[in-house]
């Protein structure tokens, strides 16, 4: 469906050509193919009415009138609009003057929260020489302490575990005070996976935010997620402030329009884009294509 | 009721509440279709009955296949698969509890996820909640052989149920996938019926990717199921009323939780009520 919206668009508008005006009948007909590939790529549907008004309002301007190929000049606008949307430029991760840089993760459950720690420890080893160590917070999900313990050891990172039996909060506030003492340059904050309605999880996490004082709080949000998206963003962003999102499973074959949803209704950049389960399948955030891929171009 | 009168903003309202709950625009397009021509036959009255004529038409998209797990094989294999994250593992926690402490089957499980950190420390935690035999391999075996070694020792001990996890994988990644075909033939050849189920867990928050997923992981391993998994958050689940309607994939078992006790049957008429609320 998708790879073909723009052909789409020029069918829809072939004929305007020769007519040599755009119609309103014209660019509604050009407003329904967008909206169905845009929720096709999982783009929430707030956020494709906005959008698709938007874009209307240009196309129905004088841009597109007496062009050569209306459909070539529609698919443009919306490519533009859409880059827009997503921010242009990549964003970066702050670091503080006096370190630690805390970096604490949240997300849902099964998001790539763990993997995505343990990237971007070794991302920030190699590319910064920083030493880093990650903090082992999730005490629920079983082996999640063992999993961090592997991973971040391939990382080249210090885990700093306490087991399961501590409380959250005290090895988050625990894994700060060691991480100053022993002179790190990175901590990152391994969470477990929560849902958004959870008020007693999501208290616990504003808890560890509180105790870490965290440089970056960073949503990790999967790729595949569907219109839920700005729920999650909005709850998360509402409780904890994130200040950026790192995109997980982009190794697949979703548009990814989560990426725009949670982009559009928070307003926070996505930094990082995990692209597979191994360490070194983690990048930096390209908005420009992001918006290319939801579009299918 | 959700609608009160049908008018140009009843169709709209009611087309936004099912795209928002990821049942598609192809899906959703489909329906208010055929809903609107039964209102133009007058079939229709008001608000209420649309209401309820709609929940009836969801739960019967959702009412595809055989909706339970037949347990009458003796041993009953199955097979899980999916997307990494999806909740694989603690599904089959879940599932292996049900069947003992409920059921009182004596149940195997098998890790054959022999990729991903941990993954076999943390399903050999839930077979200890659930109390169940657990088979695993040495470090970083192959998962065919680890699935042989949990059919073999199920076969052996008399087992009812043997249940054998599997390493996420996207559906794009063809060696993988591929991998866990592999999996399945060296099941089937223990066992010819075997595995009886081959279970797909879907994530309720994903979104219109959750039906390439269960169309290539189907052309791989036949799946006869979906574990509709995460229902306990806002998400409603409906592409998995998309994949019921193009694959006919019947949603076997809902995920609610973290816990033991958090798997359900799938009900086609919850399921239906509650994508509308
Ligand atoms: N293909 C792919 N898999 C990924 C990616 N990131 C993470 N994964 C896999 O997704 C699954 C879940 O990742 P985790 O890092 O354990 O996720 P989590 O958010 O820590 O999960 P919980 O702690 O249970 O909430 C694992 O199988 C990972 O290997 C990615 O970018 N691409
Ligand atoms: N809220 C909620 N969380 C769930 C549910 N099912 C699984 N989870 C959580 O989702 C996360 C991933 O679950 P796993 O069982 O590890 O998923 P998996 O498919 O085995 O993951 P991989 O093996 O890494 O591909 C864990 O944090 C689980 O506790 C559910 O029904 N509701
Ligand atoms: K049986
Ligand atoms: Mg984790
Ligand atoms: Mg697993």
């Amino acid at each position: 469906m998708f790879d073909s919206l723009a052909e789409k668009l020029q069918a829809t508008l072939s004929d305007v050509r020769s007519r040599g005006t755009l119609t309103e009948d014209d660019v509604n007909a050009a407003m329904r193919e967008i909206r169905l590939a845009l929720l096709e790529a999982d783009v929430n549907f707030k956020v494709v009415k906005r959008f698709t008004n938007a874009v209307k309002e240009r196309a129905l301007g004088s841009d597109v009138i007496g062009q050569l190929n209306p459909g070539q000049q529609v698919v443009k606008i919306v490519n533009d609009e859409l880059a827009e949307l997503m921010g242009g430029e990549s964003a970066e991760l702050r670091f503080s003057s006096s370190p630690p840089t805390v970096i604490l993760m949240a997300g849902l459950q099964g998001s790539g929260k763990t993997t995505a720690t343990a990237k971007l420890a070794r991302l920030l080893r190699e590319q910064n020489r920083s030493s880093v160590a990650v903090a082992a917070c999730d005490v629920y999900r079983p082996a999640a302490v063992e999993q961090l313990i592997t991973v971040g050891a391939r990382a080249g990172a210090d885990v700093y575990e306490r087991g399961t039996d501590a409380d959250p909060v005290e090895i988050a506030k625990w894994a700060r005070e060691r991480a100053e003492r022993e002179g790190k340059d990175v901590l990152i904050v391994d969470t477990a996976g929560r849902l958004h309605v959870d008020e007693n999880l999501m208290k616990e996490l504003a808890e560890i935010k509180r105790v870490t004082n965290p440089t970056n709080v960073l949503l990790v949000v999967d790729a595949m997620t569907g219109q839920d998206a700005v729920n999650v963003a909005e709850q998360f962003a509402e409780v904890v402030q994130f200040d950026g999102v790192v995109m997980s499973k982009l190794d697949g074959d979703a548009r990814g329009g989560a990426a725009l949803s949670v982009k559009s209704v928070t307003g926070k950049p996505i930094l990082f884009a995990s692209t597979g389960e191994k360490l070194d399948q983690f990048e930096r955030f390209h908005p420009d294509r992001m918006a290319q891929r939801i579009l299918g171009m | 009721t959700l609608f009160e009168d049908l008018d140009e903003e009843t169709w709209e309202k009611l087309e936004e509440a099912l795209i928002a709950a990821d049942v598609g625009a192809r899906t959703t397009a489909e329906i208010v279709e055929q809903l609107e021509q039964e209102a133009d036959r007058g079939d229709l009255a008001g608000g209420e009955q649309l209401t309820a004529r709609l929940t009836e038409l969801l739960a019967d998209v959702a009412r595809v296949g055989e909706p339970r797990i037949d347990l009458t094989p003796s041993p009953t294999v199955l097979l899980v698969v999916g997307v990494n994250g999806t909740g694989k593992t603690t599904s089959v926690g879940k599932l292996a509890w049900h069947l003992r402490k409920e059921l009182g089957q004596k149940v195997v499980l098998g890790a054959a996820d022999t990729f991903r950190a941990a993954a076999v420390e943390q399903l050999e935690e839930w077979s200890r909640r659930a109390d169940v035999r657990f088979v695993k391999g040495p470090p970083d075996s192959d998962p065919a052989s680890v699935a042989y070694e949990t059919v073999s020792t199920g076969v052996r001990e008399g087992a009812d149920v043997i249940i054998v996890d599997t390493a996420g994988r996207l559906h794009t990644q063809d060696n993988l996938m591929a991998e866990l075909a592999k999996v399945r033939r060296v099941i089937t050849k223990q066992l010819p019926d075997a595995p009886h189920e081959t279970l797909i867990t879907v994530d309720a928050t994903t979104g219109q990717n959750g039906l390439r997923q269960a169309k290539l992981f189907a052309e791989a391993v036949d799946v006869s199921g979906i574990v509709l998994t995460k229902l306990d958050g806002t998400a409603k689940g409906g592409i998995a009323l998309a994949i019921a309607r193009e694959l006919e994939i019947p949603v076997k078992m809902i995920g609610i939780g973290e816990q033991l006790e958090d798997l359900r049957p799938f009900d086609p008429d919850d399921f239906a009520r509650a994508l509308l609320s």
